[in-house]
Order: C-alpha cells, then sequence, then structure tokens
C-alpha cells in the first residue's frame, strides 16, 4: 500500500510534466492585433544624428542622463547614454568592425541601430507581470507600463527577450521604464516623436501591414538603385526624399522572430551584429511557459483534483494514526514541564 | 622696414595692418605672434610675382577676391604681391599683356606663384578655352614649369567644377588633372572665401611654403572641419527641429535645413566660422536659409541635386556613440569576494567540525547505549 | 500517552550563538535602512541585466526550498501515510514557517515598489498567466498553512486546550493544502525560468523545469530533516535520531533518483548535454552541481551508511548543497542577459543582508525549541 501510494503520487507528478520534447507544452501563439501600428527601423537610411533620441526625451519629459566620471569615454558630459535606462527609452548604438570605412558593411565598417521596445506581438513582459502593471492594447497592440500598480519585482526586466524594459535601482521609489510609443501623442493625433523628428525616414511609423509591404519593397528594390523613401508617418503627405537602395539583409527582422514584433528592423549587417537575438524561436516564450501553466491549472480542475485526493488522504491517514499525531495529540508537557527542564539545565 | 612699417601702408595705419595679419595669423591657425611676421614679410621689398590665369570661369573668384576690405584687393596685389598677369585686373591688353607675362615668367622663373581660375577643357584638343591662339592647357603646363607654387582656386580650377558637370560637353577638369606631377594647391568654392586664398598667399610669403594639406590638396586650416561642425543651426539638427519645405514654419524658425538637402553635413569648408563680405553674422548661405549645396566638396557641389540628403561624415563611429554591448553592472570586488569566500569557508568548516563531532557522538552514544540506554 | 510527546528544550535563551546571530541581523537590519531611504542601488549590485539578485534567488527560492522540509514531512506522513516519522513532523514544519515567512518579508524589501504588493491580492489586477503571481498567491496562502499548522504548539504551550481541539477537527483540510500549495509554487519557481527564453543557457532551459524544481524541493525538504536532525543533537545536546533518519533516507534516495533521471534523460532527449564540456563557468558549474546530486546520493545507496549519522549528514549536506547549487545555477549562472555586456556579484551589504535573513531563522529556531514544544522528548 505505502509503496503503491509514493508511485501514484509520481504518476501523478509525472503525468504533469511535458512527456515529450522541448515544446510540448505550448499555448496557441497570439496574432498579430486587428489595429497595429509599429515602426520601421531601417539601419541603411539612419545617419545616426541622434534626433529621435533627443526627441524622445523631450516627448516623454525625461532628463538627461550624465555618465558617472572615470568611465571609459564620455564621462562627465550632457546627456550622452550609454544604454537603455529608466530615463531614456530610446538610444541609437552603433556596430563598429576594424577600420570603420563604411557604412552598413560588416567587416571594416560600422552600422547604427536603434534601441527601444519592440512592441512583440505575444510580448513576454505582459505574460510575466503579475499585477498587469504592463499591458498590450488589443487593438493597436502597444506595450504601456502603468506604475501606478507595478509593485517593482523586475520580472519584466527579466524575461524580456531584448532587454528593453528598466528599473530605477538608485530611486527609493523608483520606476520601469521604456518606450510605449508615444501613446500620449498618438492619443492627440500626433505620431511618435522619433519618427517625428527623423530626417531620412529611418523610423517610419505606421500600420504594420502598411509597414512590412514597405520593408518588401525596399529588399525587392536592386542594391544601388534610387528609390524613394517616406518620412514620418507611412502614407502621410510629409516630403519624401530619394535615396541609394542598401544592400540589405534579405530579412525583416521582427517578421517572425519570437512570435513577431511590431517593431521590426532592415539592415545591411546581420541583426546579430546588431545586438538582436537571431537564434530564436518563431513563437514567443510566453507560449511556452504560459503552455506549462495552463496544461497545469487549465480551469483550475488539476489543482482542485489534487486538493480533494490530499484531503481525502490526508484525513483517512489522520485518522488511522491519530493517537501518534503530534499535531493532534494533546500532550502533558507544559510549562511546568519546561521550566522544571530551566532549572535543570541552570 | 621698420619705417615703412611705421608709416603705414596704402592709407592703411601700422596698427591697422598688424591687426590685419594677427588675423591671416588667426586664419591660419598660427600663433598670433606670427602676425608682426607675416607682416614684416608682407611689406618686404622685391613682392613675390603673381601670375593668374583664366580659364572656364565666371570671374566669381575674381569678384569675389575683390569683396576682401581687410587688406582690400590693392593692398594684397600693389604692396603685397607683385599680379603681373591677371585678365580682369590688369590694365594692359592684347599683345601688351601677354608680353609682360611671358617677361615676368622668364624673370622670376622658379619663383613666382601660378594661380589659375577656370576648369581646362580636355575635349577635341582643348579648343573650347583659348587666349593668344593658344589652349588653356598649353598656357598651364607652360606656367606651371616655373612656378614656385601652383594654385587652384575655386571648384572649377580645383575639380572642375559647373563646367565638368554632367554632361561636361568640353572635357572640363581642374588643373590637378593637367598638371599631374606637380603639387597643385586647392582652394575650392563657388566662389571661395577670400580670405582663405589671402590667408594661403601670405602663408607662402612669410615661411616660403605652402600650408599643410588635406588628402583633396587644400589647406588645412580652411577645410579641415564639416560646415555642420560649426553650423549655428547644428543645435536644430541634435533636436530633431528640421525645415521641411523653403517657407514653412520651420524654415521661418531657422531650424535645420538637412532635411531640404543641406550638404553641411559631408562638405569641409569653413564658411560658418569666417562667413563672407565682412557684414557680420548670418552672412553665409545657411545663414541665409539656403541649404549649403557643397561647392567645396568633389562629387557633392554640382554633382548631387540640391534636395538630396546629405551623407553624414561627423558621425561615423567612433564619434560618440554608446556600443551595441556595453560593459555594465558591479562585478566582483576584493570585499564582495573575501565575505562569499569567508561565508563559504565557514560553512564548510562548520559542517566539518560537525561531522567529526557526530562521529565522537556516535561512538559515544553507542557507549551510552549500553549503559544506561538514555542520556537524559 | 502518545509516543512522540515534544517538550521544550529549555535551557538559557541569552548564549554566545544567540548575541552573534542578534549581531548579524541587527546589521542586516541597519543595512536595509539604507535600502528604504536610498534605493536598491545602494545596497545592492542589482542591474537592469541582473534584475534579480541573491535576495530572490538565495532568500525566496532557496529559501523556500528550505522550507520544504514541512511540505515533505507531511506529504510522508499523511499522505503516503508513513506514521513513524510523526517525531519529526512538528520540527519541520517549524523549519518551513521560518524559511517560508522569512522569504514572504525578503520579497517586501526586495520589491522596488513594496507599497503597491496588495495589488497582488486584487482580482481586478491579477495576472493569472503570470507564473510569478501564482508563486505569489500559493506563498502567501502557504505562509498562512504553516502558522495554522503550526498553531497547536502555540496552544499547547499556553494550555488553550478548547480551541486545539477545535483547530484539530479541521486541520486535515490545512495540511491537504499545505501539501498542494509547495507542490504549485515550487514546481512554478522552475516553470518561471521557462520565459527567460534564450536567456538561460540550455543547460537549464527546459520545460521540465517545473518537474526537476518541485523533486529537488522536495529533496532538499528531506534532506534538511536529517540536517536539523543531526545539528540539534549537537547543538542542544540532544540524542541521535540515526534510525529514523535512516529510512527516511530511503525516500531521499528515491526522489533524489527521479530527479536525476528527469535532469539528465531530458539533457540527452535535448542534446544539451555536449555544453556541459563547454569548459566554462557554466559547464563547471554543471558538472559541479551534478557531481554534488550524484554524490549525495552515492553515499545514501549504501545500506550501511544510511546507518550512519556521520554519513547521513554528509549525504544531507551534500544533496542541499546540490540543490542550492541548481537553483542558483539556473537563476543567475546559467543567466545570460542580453543587449550589453553585463556584470553581477552580489555587494557585500547584500550578503550580509542575507546573512541577516538566516541568521534570524536560525535564532527563531533557537527560541522556539527552547520555548515551545517543538521537538520530541525522549522519555
Amino acid at each position: 500500500m505505502k509503496r503503491r501510494d509514493f508511485l501514484k503520487a509520481t504518476a501523478v507528478l509525472a503525468a504533469a510534466a511535458p512527456a515529450t520534447g522541448q515544446a510540448a507544452l505550448m499555448r496557441e501563439p497570439k496574432s498579430m492585433p486587428p489595429q497595429a501600428i509599429g515602426m520601421l527601423y531601417d539601419s541603411t537610411l539612419c545617419i545616426g544624428c541622434k534626433a529621435c533620441m533627443s526627441a524622445c526625451k523631450e516627448a516623454n519629459d525625461l532628463p538627461p542622463e550624465r555618465l558617472p566620471e572615470g568611465g571609459e569615454w564620455n564621462t562627465g558630459t550632457w546627456d550622452t547614454p550609454l544604454d537603455l535606462s529608466p530615463t531614456t527609452y530610446n538610444i541609437i548604438k552603433a556596430y563598429v568592425n576594424g577600420t570603420r570605412a563604411e557604412k552598413d558593411r560588416a567587416e571594416n565598417g560600422y552600422a547604427f541601430v536603434k534601441r527601444h521596445c519592440l512592441h512583440c506581438v505575444d510580448p513576454s513582459c505582459v505574460s510575466a507581470c503579475p499585477v498587469s502593471a504592463m499591458h498590450k492594447d488589443p487593438l493597436t497592440g502597444l506595450v504601456s507600463h502603468d506604475p501606478s500598480l507595478c509593485i517593482g519585482c523586475r520580472y519584466c526586466v527579466y524575461s524580456c527577450p531584448f532587454g528593453v524594459p528598466r528599473y530605477e535601482y538608485n530611486d527609493p521609489f523608483g520606476q520601469i521604464g521604456k518606450c510605449q510609443l508615444c501613446s500620449h501623442l498618438l492619443a492627440e493625433g500626433g505620431i511618435p516623436a522619433c519618427c517625428d523628428v527623423c530626417p531620412t525616414g529611418a523610423s517610419l511609423f505606421g500600420p504594420v501591414e502598411q509597414l512590412k509591404a514597405e520593408a518588401r519593397r525596399r529588399l525587392d528594390a536592386a542594391p544601388g538603385t534610387e528609390l524613394e523613401f517616406p518620412r514620418g508617418e507611412i502614407g502621410s503627405d510629409r516630403p519624401t526624399h530619394v535615396a541609394t537602395v542598401g544592400d540589405y539583409q534579405q530579412h525583416l527582422y521582427g517578421d517572425r522572430e519570437l512570435g513577431g514584433t511590431q517593431v521590426m528592423y532592415l539592415s545591411g549587417v546581420p541583426f546579430d551584429r546588431l545586438g538582436l537575438p537571431t537564434d530564436v524561436p518563431d513563437v514567443g516564450y510566453p507560449t511556452l511557459s504560459e503552455g506549462v501553466q495552463h496544461t497545469l491549472y487549465k480551469g483550475m480542475a488539476g489543482p482542485a483534483l489534487l486538493l480533494g485526493g490530499l484531503v481525502f488522504l490526508a484525513r483517512r491517514n489522520i485518522k488511522r494514526n491519530q493517537a501518534d499525531d503530534p499535531l493532534f495529540t494533546d500532550e502533558d508537557t507544559e510549562p511546568d514541564a519546561a521550566a522544571q527542564k530551566e532549572e535543570k539545565d541552570s | 622696414m621698420d619705417g615703412e612699417l611705421n608709416s603705414g601702408i596704402g592709407g592703411v595705419s601700422r596698427r591697422e595692418f598688424i591687426q590685419f595679419c594677427t588675423g591671416v595669423a588667426a586664419t591660419l591657425g598660427l600663433s598670433p605672434a606670427l602676425g608682426v611676421r607675416i607682416a614684416e614679410a608682407a611689406t618686404a621689398p622685391g613682392r613675390p610675382p603673381v601670375v593668374w590665369l583664366s580659364a572656364q570661369e565666371c570671374t566669381g573668384c575674381t569678384e569675389s577676391l575683390l569683396r576682401s576690405t581687410h587688406p582690400t584687393l590693392e593692398h594684397l596685389i600693389l604692396e603685397a604681391i607683385s599680379l603681373d598677369y591677371n585678365e580682369t585686373l590688369q590694365a594692359a591688353a592684347g599683345h601688351q599683356a601677354e608680353a609682360a607675362r611671358h617677361a615676368s615668367m622668364k624673370a622670376n622663373h622658379g619663383s613666382y606663384v601660378l594661380v589659375v581660375d577656370g576648369s581646362i577643357p580636355t575635349k577635341d584638343g582643348g579648343i573650347y578655352c583659348k587666349v593668344a591662339n593658344r589652349t588653356m592647357q598649353e598656357h598651364v603646363v607652360e606656367a606651371a614649369a616655373g612656378a614656385a607654387a601652383i594654385i587652384a582656386i575655386g571648384s572649377c580650377a580645383s575639380w572642375g567644377g559647373i563646367p565638368s558637370s554632367g554632361p561636361n560637353p568640353t572635357g572640363a577638369v581642374g588643373v590637378q588633372k593637367i598638371l599631374t606631377d606637380k603639387t597643385v594647391l586647392n582652394i575650392p568654392g563657388c566662389p571661395p572665401n577670400p580670405y582663405n586664398f589671402l590667408a594661403t598667399v601670405l602663408h607662402f610669403i612669410t615661411f616660403g611654403k605652402l600650408p599643410e594639406l588635406d588628402h583633396k590638396n587644400r589647406p588645412k586650416f580652411a577645410y579641415s572641419r564639416l560646415i555642420h561642425e560649426n553650423c549655428e543651426r547644428r543645435p536644430h539638427f541634435d533636436a530633431g527641429r528640421f525645415a521641411l519645405e523653403f517657407g514653412d514654419e520651420g524654415h521661418r524658425q531657422g531650424w535645420c535645413l538637412y532635411k531640404i538637402g543641406c550638404k553641411g553635413p559631408e562638405t569641409y569648408a569653413n564658411c560658418p566660422t569666417i562667413l563672407f563680405g565682412d557684414v557680420g553674422p548670418g552672412a553665409w548661405p545657411v545663414g541665409t536659409g539656403h541649404p549649403c549645396f557643397g561647392c567645396t566638396e568633389e562629387g557633392v557641389g554640382f554633382t548631387k541635386p540640391i534636395h538630396a540628403l546629405a551623407e553624414l561624415k561627423t558621425v561615423s563611429p567612433p564619434t560618440a556613440f554608446a556600443r551595441i554591448a556595453e560593459d555594465k553592472g558591479q562585478g566582483i570586488t576584493p570585499g564582495a569576494a573575501a565575505l562569499a569566500a569567508g561565508l563559504g569557508g565557514a560553512a564548510i568548516g562548520a559542517g566539518a567540525v560537525f561531522a567529526s563531532r557526530l562521529g565522537k557522538a556516535e561512538q559515544a552514544e553507542s557507549g551510552e547505549h549500553a549503559d544506561s540506554g538514555n542520556p537524559e | 500517552m502518545s509516543a512522540h510527546a515534544h517538550a521544550p528544550v529549555g535551557g538559557r535563551l541569552v548564549t554566545a550563538p544567540f548575541l552573534v546571530l542578534a549581531f548579524l541581523a541587527a546589521i542586516a537590519l541597519a543595512l536595509l535602512a539604507g535600502r528604504f531611504v536610498y534605493g536598491l542601488g545602494a545596497v545592492t549590485n542589482l542591474n537592469d541585466g541582473y534584475p534579480w539578485g541573491i535576495w530572490v534567488i538565495i532568500d525566496i527560492v532557496i529559501g523556500t526550498a528550505f522550507g520544504c522540509a514541512g511540505y515533505a514531512v507531511s506529504l510522508i506522513v499523511y499522505i503516503l501515510n508513513r506514521g513513524e516519522y510523526h517525531p519529526i513532523v512538528r520540527s519541520a514544519v517549524m523549519a518551513s514557517l521560518f524559511g517560508y515567512t522569512l522569504a514572504g518579508i525578503a520579497v517586501m524589501f526586495d520589491l522596488g515598489r513594496y507599497w503597491n504588493f496588495y495589488n497582488l491580492f486584487l482580482p481586478w489586477y491579477a495576472q493569472p498567466n503570470s507564473v510569478m503571481w501564482e508563486i505569489a498567491l500559493c506563498v502567501a496562502g502557504y505562509i498562512t498553512v504553516l502558522w495554522i499548522e503550526f498553531a497547536p504548539t502555540f496552544l499547547e504551550r499556553f494550555g488553550l486546550h478548547n480551541a486545539r481541539e477545535k483547530l484539530s477537527r479541521v486541520l486535515f483540510i490545512i495540511i491537504a493544502l499545505g501539501v498542494l500549495l509547495p507542490t504549485m509554487h515550487q514546481s512554478s519557481l522552475g516553470t518561471a525560468i521557462v520565459i527567460l527564453g534564450h536567456k538561460v543557457s540550455p543547460l537549464w532551459q527546459t520545460q521540465f523545469l517545473p518537474l526537476l524544481y518541485l523533486s529537488s524541493a522536495i529533496l532538499m525538504g528531506l534532506a534538511l530533516v536529517p540536517f536539523e536532525s543531526v545539528l540539534s543533537a549537537l547543538g542542544l545536546r540532544r540524542q541521535l535520531e540515526t534510525g529514523l533518519m535512516g529510512r527516511l533516507n530511503r525516500v531521499i534516495l528515491a526522489v533524489g533518483a527521479i530527479f536525476l533521471a528527469v535532469r539528465l534523460g531530458d539533457l540527452l532527449f535535448r542534446g544539451a548535454l555536449g555544453h556541459a564540456l563547454a569548459g566554462d563557468l557554466q559547464a563547471n558549474m554543471f558538472l559541479l552541481e551534478s557531481a554534488l546530486f550524484i554524490g549525495g546520493l552515492a553515499l545514501l545507496a549504501r545500506q550501511q551508511a544510511r546507518r550512519s549519522a556521520r554519513a547521513q549528514f554528509v549525504a544531507a549536506v551534500t544533496l542541499l548543497m546540490a540543490g542550492i547549487l541548481f537553483r542558483i545555477n539556473s537563476y543567475l549562472v546559467g543567466y545570460e542577459p542580453v543587449n550589453g555586456t553585463w556584470h553581477y556579484f552580489p555587494s557585500v551589504p547584500e550578503m550580509l543582508v542575507t546573512v541577516g535573513i538566516f541568521s534570524i531563522e536560525i535564532l527563531l529556531y533557537l527560541v522556539f525549541v527552547k520555548k515551545l514544544p517543538v521537538l520530541a522528548k525522549h522519555a
């Protein structure tokens, strides 16, 4: 009986765990929201002027960031952030290699990349957040953060596959900071500040479907030929400009990576050189973690069943052994016994 | 010489002249003390002779030079140098002028300065620009033979300029293309700033050599920085405030002209710092609201359309960019390592002590069990 | 009367170890004051690459695993009906009580915005997809359950027999909950890593983590019983419980074998075992972790060893270290931050706070066993 009980319990545990393979338990991947908006960042068009960084700070009312003295470079200068931070939602970084002779070349070249939230179709941060402080808009798909709900557990920071959300560790009332695609400007009919100021249209705002078509148009154009590029918002009446088509990597980053992102990248150098993870599945990681959770806790049926079994076994076993049980049997070990012992010890 | 300096030159007081020469020293990036040496050189007897040839040109370079006011051009050509041939300024004409030039070139062989403005046609034997029935190619080669220094003034002479832009019907090229075996100092610009020319000439007559040149043979003192770097509209660029069309709100606010095709970010020249016409701030193309079109830069001016976006040169890494992977966070410190090792050591030590005491306790216990069976 | 009556150990409360532990606890409290005035960064080395440091991984993930003693023993005694372990139920529940209560407190000072913590319990803000939310709720629930489960000890001490009697009648539900809740959240502590995806090395990243975390938590909880038994026997001059522990070790061996089979089977199945020979820190830590697991279990595999208190103690310590390492590895060592080159090693104050937390735990243990009927009386 005892052995059988043990084996039974083991079998329950084993059945609860995935029986085969890595992705055995998978929640259905999320689909692109119906009115998904996003951004297309074209590294070959980016000139590294950082106007987007400055506009971002102005639009989001963020303070300049001074680097601490004694660093490797740029120490003490005014607002030259090294990385994303709670007060820097957007940063232009440079990939450099060898002689840095030519732009958008992997060897002996350089390239720019703009890092900020990618507004995943299936965001890890939203799945991770225990209190709904991270929220994905069901229509536009924008991932926003509400500090008034946030408990500061930093699980979003920990889980983001792109390393985007950041927390203020040096503030007793610190907050999570990340790009929200200027939701407040969108509400007023505007467009994200970075796209608004981008002089070359390297950051282009618009509906994701149109942006994907635009990316396709660029990838299909022959490198070196002239092409007209929209600026600001795709399909708007802003002045366009003509530029040479870059030698693109034939892939739109964010089209499928981790279930797709609403901020997508085109680049002349391999994406992993720009710090974007490329060895990733085509589904978001929440499909795996929620796959486990939903299997184990579907409608709380599993735990309820388990609890029922446990209650039954506990009740039966307690009844059988009550006389032996310290949790149930009253004992005459009361204070006087302890007192005696204390006397004896001292 | 001192007497001459003291008495002033051509109505300019000594004080004013020294000031001018100090200014030239500053333009050249030299110590102000050298201004006196420049003044001395500029007033020395035996002024260096200059032969100025004009090829396919518009006289804009000369006109620009005429606008210089400190000193005026007449001070330069009458007091500092001996301008022995210049088709615009010389009094002589026809055979007389040609004879004067040849006489000067012969007399000053090896010591005169050759200045060329305008591009040189090469197509069809160079027949598209002829003076005294000889092609410019012949004139330039002949004059260069005895020149101590050769200065190409203006974009046309430097690399072809307007006449060379497509389809280039005359096969126009710059002077350097004709004189491939000689160093030609280029002062491009359309027109170039007169002070860049004056400063170069005064540098030559003061030190007897040309100033330091860049890879396109332009004097570094004038052409080592991008227009973008010293542009008064640069803060607007950095803040993302751009004029989108001529006459729009941003344009009227004086915002950055990059989006309407300003070539400042890829054009090397000192326009924003020394300006034009000596009339004060804003007197240069970008200052007046027109995007720089890159006249000093081969491959930009007269080549790229005005509205085409510039390719930014200044921001090529490693200029102030965060790397893809920055090093961040605090790794192990000696104190933390010591504490961690101490804690680990204490745990292992305690474990060992307990384990050994356990052995003894077990022995003792089995002994006690034999005696009484209960330690209590 | 019962064969396993419990009694307070008695003795002087303020001893030298007591003072040392109190001093360490005071240091931790002083440092924590700094954390609340100047922020987490002033005391810890946390950064955005390593947003979770030892305050989460040691105080909470490992702290609650230590706290699984009560869970593991309850599971064996009440669910698998092994009555012979009754004498250790109470001390095991108490170990859990401290482990979990202090982990709950540790959460509060690791949370950056602790004043919002109650949002976890508001249904309209709850985010049931979040593994973290499930853990938070289960841990909070389990802490409550543990206090109720331990309540008979208090009631007994203060002579409240009626209340104790009433409690006894419903205690089976509490006991069932006390088995269910740790089963849920200890496995979820493993699930919590799944969402990190490529940020965790293939040596640890697997969907089997829930099962691995659950089985290793039971393993650690069980290993803690002989560990604690030996320490209290030596520290408080009590009799060794070698015979009882020897039988417990058979269960440890079985759970450990399940863990190892799943762990190695999963690595083989995914073809990730090659990473173990990479020669880097992760690979070496993996080898060390596996060696400790295998070594500890091998020690118990010999029947003779199971009868020796010293072998039991060494095996228990080895398995506890293996479990600790497994948790540190899967949360910290096997974790590779993205978007930058990040460094993290706990700062001195950070470690001192953790030391302080464990000091309080031991301190409370000493006070409780001396003043309350927790340990079995050897009558």
